[in-house]
């Protein structure tokens, strides 16, 4: 580690060495600028959490080939969408023998690995990492961001650029009033255990060869009629099983997070996909899920905000990592530019939106701009529809000497029961608007 | 599997000091269902009916932020611990 008294001013310094911060700093370093990644872990990696899978199109873009050499758990070859009742289960899924072949897909990783050999190559590209350090607060002059102040001795920093890559909670942006208080609708408390299985008993279950990998996203009874997903991914050789609710839904219902997820892995439909495993550990973390409209300022004089900071997540697609990776390298790349001209005013560095305005970073956030009120609006989706599907379902594949007919108008009154066919209609429409 | 079963599966290295701070107990006493005690994925947060405080764990917290928005009075003074201090993921 450099001795940070030594450092006299930066090109860029980036906080945070997630996705997000460490493609900046990546992108940054690469091009022959001085730059330094500031984490406050004990290594990069070691304060990040996420489902976790990582997109292939997202990484590759700072590291072609990447998958021959970083430590990934499996690339994801089939992904299931559960819809579940107390007792049933309706699975929708897609496999694939072409994402079973190089270059791949997607992957799952274990971030806390994954983002440690990240802050690697971003090291060896030439950037300073500066780990076991808190950026405590901005330095601004006549209302430019010029520096950080961190919690080491002497610990000032300065920079042509700032790149807030400080996650869910950014504190940063908001002592600079770029965002004000996250609403606690806009966030999901997801958490996670880390579940150890021998990897023959996970190909043997989820009927994956080698490193394949399958991922199983939960809707319907595990969230108990909040707002929520769970999940199950495979790993090498463990799963990471977890549920995500949204925090306002937690607060009112006063139901711990810890009990939801041990209810989960208790469903019977869920305990055959777990069970033999041990858990190694337990975690949680935040994830900003207002979409489009909740995003705060991402550019200003001197500054920039990418990832998780800017709410730069799709909660529809469960996408989080690509969008943070994007996001950075196209901060980074503002930086170069800015760096060539000289300047790094607000005016400048605005350039950073108009990359992902042409990106799928705002293309994606902007379509789905209303669906998170929507959702919230309907609960129903996590709770009345998967149950009702699953009933229907029971009614038609429950095989008892009822004639066709007659379960035909079994089902229909299962469906009505609890929504009118109108309601069921208008819900249908207006979904359907919502998702752009 | 109880929370403090949860817990010892996780590495932490807590600094002599708490990183979270309750700004005016009052306000706990004030405050009707303290939900800080039950959406706290590390259960840091506890009523101590005898003092009449909210007690806190803080040497277990996973750093998430839930608390800094989700208590109803925002009365949680909340911050990073200091640098290599606080949770250390294995996995993540």
């Amino acid at each position: 580690m450099p001795d940070i008294k030594d450092m006299n001013k930066f090109d860029a310094i980036i906080v945070g060495a997630g996705p997000a911060g460490t493609s900046c700093a990546h992108t940054v370093a690469k091009a022959g600028l001085k730059v330094a990644l500031v984490d406050r872990g004990t290594f990069p990696g070691a304060k990040n959490v996420m489902g976790g899978v990582l997109y292939r199109h997202a990484v590759e873009n700072a590291i072609p080939d990447f998958w021959k050499e970083a430590p990934l758990e499996r690339h994801i070859i089939e992904q299931q969408y559960w819809l579940l009742s107390d007792d049933s289960n309706i699975s929708i899924g897609h496999r694939s023998e072409k994402f079973a072949q190089e270059p791949y897909n997607r992957f799952t990783v274990l971030r806390a690995k994954f983002d440690s050999w990240f802050a690697g190559q971003a090291d060896s590209a030439g950037a300073y990492i500066i780990s076991k350090t808190v950026v405590d607060d901005v330095i601004t002059e006549n209302g430019r961001v010029v520096g950080i102040k961190t919690d080491r001795p002497d610990g000032n920093l300065y920079a042509n650029v700032i790149v807030l890559c400080d996650g869910v909670n950014s504190l940063l942006a908001q002592k600079l009033g770029m965002r004000g208080e996250f609403d606690n609708r806009h966030l999901a408390l997801a958490v996670k255990e880390i579940i150890s299985m021998p990897r023959e008993k996970i190909e043997d279950r989820f009927n994956l060869d080698g490193d394949e990998g399958a991922t199983i996203d939960i809707y319907g009874e595990v969230a108990q009629g909040m707002e929520g997903t769970g999940f199950i991914y495979t790993n090498k050789d463990s799963l990471s099983v977890g549920i995500g609710v949204i925090l306002a839904d937690l607060v009112k219902t006063r139901v711990r997070p810890y009990d939801l997820l041990e209810q989960m892995k208790n469903h019977p439909v869920i305990k055959r996909m777990i069970s033999g495993g041990e858990p190694r550990e337990y975690m949680a973390h935040m994830i900003p899920e207002g979409g489009y409209k909740a995003m705060p300022k991402i550019y200003g004089d001197g500054v920039l905000v990418a990832g998780d900071a800017a709410m730069m997540v799709n909660g529809f697609h469960r996408e989080g990592s690509n969008l943070a990776m994007t996001s950075g390298r196209l901060a980074g790349k503002t930086i170069i530019e800015a760096t060539e001209k000289g300047d790094y005013s607000k005016n400048a560095l605005s350039r950073y939106k108009d990359l992902l305005e042409d990106s799928f970073v705002l293309k994606d956030l902007k379509k789905y701009k209303n669906l998170p009120a929507h959702i919230s609006n309907y609960s129903e989706f996590f709770s009345t529809y998967p149950e009702i599907l699953n009933k229907a379902a029971d009614e038609f594949l429950t095989i008892d000497g009822v004639s066709k007919k007659e379960k035909q108008r079994k089902i229909r009154k299962i469906l009505t029961e609890k929504k009118s066919l109108w309601n069921i209609i208008k819900d249908t429409y207006k979904s359907w608007r919502a998702f752009g | 599997m109880k929370i403090e079963d949860r817990l010892f599966l996780v590495k932490f290295n807590p600094d002599k000091e708490s990183h979270l701070v309750i700004k005016d107990r009052k306000t706990c006493r004030h405050c009707e269902f303290k939900p800080c005690q039950y959406f706290c994925p590390a259960q840091v947060y506890e009523w101590d009916e005898e003092q009449k405080l909210i007690t806190v764990a803080y040497e277990g917290c996973f750093e998430c932020g839930a608390c800094r928005t989700g208590c109803p009075y925002l009365n949680i003074d909340w911050r990073y611990p200091k640098g290599g201090y606080g949770v250390a993921f294995r996995y993540g």
